[in-house]
């Protein structure tokens, strides 16, 4: 008796939400699969915010080509096989224009040929080079390469006088793309690399390793390239075995949260970030300033979070897709993708974009200036960037 | 040899803390055969909870107390809701069902608490001791006393007190130890929420070490497991001897063999002594009559 109560229910339930479903909106879908939890939910998070507030903001301004904006997020809490199930639900049942999103290379990387086959302009929020080289098609990217961040580290290294360093690396997509991106880039810019270490992404002491940097013979600074808790684990580390030379961290952890977690062992390292971080210090004839310091006081205000360099990826991606739909006056897919094609100085959060049919990132290094930390707080080092 | 003490601490540090969380397996094991997997949610939720209370404006040490009450309560619960209900299952069944609760738990953390990275001030301060050129930190050897402590108690407690035979014989015969007199649902439920005590004094101790996040349970779970095997599972000595030396085998494979290899040398290591020494190496060989 009680049992078939039970199942009534249930169906009952199910009928209502089923029913509730309502008819399919008017409005224009915009599509994103973030990591907004899981171990790159630091990122993840600050985006899917900004995503939000700012698609509400253009709805409220009247929508782009007289139409409203619908986003529908997904959240794959980092894993990559969940993105690309994502991806599909996005591109089959969703039927998006566009995508905004993939928070990490590895989420990414398993989504593009879902894109790619669909034909749906998607524009990335993640680092690696390999995601635009080679160029595809349909996909784009916002934030500045590995390769760029590696290239900013070396140029500010050979400044300073330090030739040979030390790497260690996370052995997460990110840290590892990084790690082969300087590998790379390294005989160019007068830099050795004398010894390379690994730690895993869910590692909880990395001294070993840094013992061995520390033991070996003519190190003069370090890099560590990854992102989420190693990172700051790696800090802590660091000045626990009183390692003398300069720190540098990657562009993955451009944000406050690894300031604190990291404590006092970050002051006096140095990473290279968008302008964003720094958005109220940079002189006033610096083109980047309004556009920085205008959506650092939106993303505080409204989540009262400090600002991120990841949520700037994510404002720059959207306004890059919106720019480019008012452009095409549609939102035909293969007019949307001409015309983030097309972008030419774009003043964005990260940088000022200037994309074409072989550079489907637009940035050049002067988008990334070193930052150095200073008791908890980010500041610019002279004479770096635009 | 200043590399070499390193490699010690660094392998002290990590073993205290696998040590703290494989100790959490112990009571239940003993009380009814079970092994409770969702005992690293026990100690994430130990930290996330110390963490947002002082988030909240608690004073850390009061917040600390009641994180641990509330994961009692939730070993209580778990074991009400989820262990009593099923209390016909086998062992097997069992098991999974605290699979089942530690992804229940997971879940609710994530919602309750939110997606990011936590930290825990040091105890002590964050000044390393140095010894011999190489350093440690004040919060290691607090992780490691905490867990010698927790042993000592825990063996006193089984070894000692009526009330640990009561568990013994709980899960030598349950019916015979119903016949003697001893309600066994108390016991088990009373080892259910001093699991949970356990393992959540073990999150606010390593927390300040390897920072929180709704799903760190996971691996220090899978990691104490590993330690509890190796060291006999239904010892406490074994768990924290297990404990320190998987942490020690991961320190110096990452120092003299390879960082990316660490985790594989240290379960090789594991496999072959298991080839050994099957029931670990503080276990007691089971010995059945036929």
């Amino acid at each position: 008796m009680l049992g078939n109560l039970k199942i009534a229910a249930v169906l009952g339930a199910g009928l209502a939400t089923a029913l509730a479903a309502g008819p399919a909106s008017a409005q224009v879908k915009i599509g994103a699969v973030l990591s907004a939890s899981g171990p790159a939910s630091f990122l993840g998070d600050p985006e899917k915010k900004t995503l939000d507030i700012y698609v509400e903001d253009i709805n409220a301004k009247g929508g782009i080509n007289g139409q409203k904006l619908q986003l529908v997020v997904y959240d794959d809490g980092g894993d990559a096989n969940a993105a690309r199930t994502f991806a599909t639900r996005l591109v089959e049942e969703d039927k998006v224009v566009a995508i905004v999103g993939g928070t990490t290379t590895g989420t990414t990387m398993a989504m593009i040929p879902v894109f790619e086959d669909a034909q749906v302009p998607f524009i990335s929020l993640a680092g690696a080079i390999e995601i635009i080289q080679p160029v595809r098609k349909w996909v784009f990217k916002t934030p500045h390469t590995d390769r760029m961040a590696c290239e900013k580290i070396f140029a500010d290294l050979k400044a300073r006088k330090l030739t040979t360093v030390a790497l260690i690396s996370g052995t997460d997509a990110f840290g590892k793309s990084m790690r082969d991106q300087c590998i790379d880039v390294a005989p160019k810019a007068g830099i050795t690399i004398a010894t390379v270490e690994n730690y895993g992404p869910g590692d909880s002491d990395m001294t070993p390793q840094l013992t061995k940097i520390k033991a070996a013979a003519g190190i003069q600074a370090v890099v560590n390239t990854g992102f989420g808790q190693g990172p700051a684990i790696v800090t802590r580390n660091y000045r626990q075995l009183d390692i003398p030379y300069p720190l540098y961290q990657s562009h993955g952890v451009a944000s406050k949260q690894f300031v604190d977690l990291a404590g006092p062992a970050a002051n006096g390292v140095r990473l290279p970030a968008a302008a964003l971080l720094v958005a109220e210090k940079l002189p006033d004839n610096d083109r980047q300033k309004p556009i920085a310091v205008a959506y650092k006081k939106t993303f505080e205000a409204k989540t009262g979070q400090p600002v991120s360099t990841f949520g700037g990826h994510a404002y720059d991606g959207l306004m890059i897709l919106t720019e480019a739909a008012k452009r095409a006056g549609s939102f035909d897919r293969a007019k949307v993708r001409d015309e983030i094609e097309r972008t030419k100085d774009y003043i964005g959060a990260d940088g000022i974009y200037n994309m074409s049919p072989t550079d489907h990132l637009g940035l050049d290094l002067s988008a990334f200036r070193m930052l150095e930390i200073k008791n908890g707080d980010w500041t610019l080092v002279p004479d770096s960037g635009s | 040899m200043a590399e070499f003490l390193q490699f010690l601490f660094s392998g002290l540090t990590v073993g205290a803390i696998y040590a703290l969380v494989a100790i959490g397996f112990t009571l239940i094991y003993n009380a009814s055969d079970v092994v409770n997997f969702a005992q690293g949610e026990f100690v994430m939720l130990g930290g996330m909870t110390t963490v947002f209370l002082g988030y909240a404006g608690v004073p850390l040490p009061f917040a600390a107390v009641a994180a641990v009450a509330v994961a009692t309560a939730v070993g209580l619960a778990l074991y009400r809701f989820a262990i009593e209900t099923a209390r016909e299952a086998n062992a097997v069944t069992l098991i999974i069902i605290t699979i089942g609760a530690s992804i229940f738990l997971r879940g609710a953390a994530e919602i309750v608490f939110d997606k990011r990275f936590h930290s825990l001030p040091q105890l002590f301060g964050s000044d390393p001791i140095r010894i011999g050129g190489a350093t440690i930190l004040p919060q290691s050897v607090v992780v490691l006393a905490g867990a010698l402590i927790i042993m000592v108690s825990l063996w006193a407690f089984i070894d000692r007190t009526l009330f640990g035979r009561a568990v013994i014989a709980t899960s030598a015969n349950r019916v015979a130890a119903r016949l003697v007199g001893i309600d066994t649902r108390i016991i088990v439920g009373a080892c259910f929420a001093l699991s949970a005590a356990i393992g959540a004094i073990a999150g606010v101790l390593i927390t300040p070490i390897t920072l929180t996040s709704y799903n760190a349970g996971t691996l220090l779970a899978l990691k104490g497991f590993a330690a509890v095997m190796l060291g006999g599972i239904g010892s406490a000595v074994g768990a924290v001897v297990g404990g320190i030396l998987l942490g020690l085998f991961e320190a110096f494979a990452a120092g003299y063999v390879s960082a990316s290899y660490k985790d594989a040398v240290a379960f090789l290591v594991i496999l072959v002594v298991l080839f050994a020494m099957p029931q670990g190496l503080f276990g007691k060989a089971t010995i059945e009559r036929v």
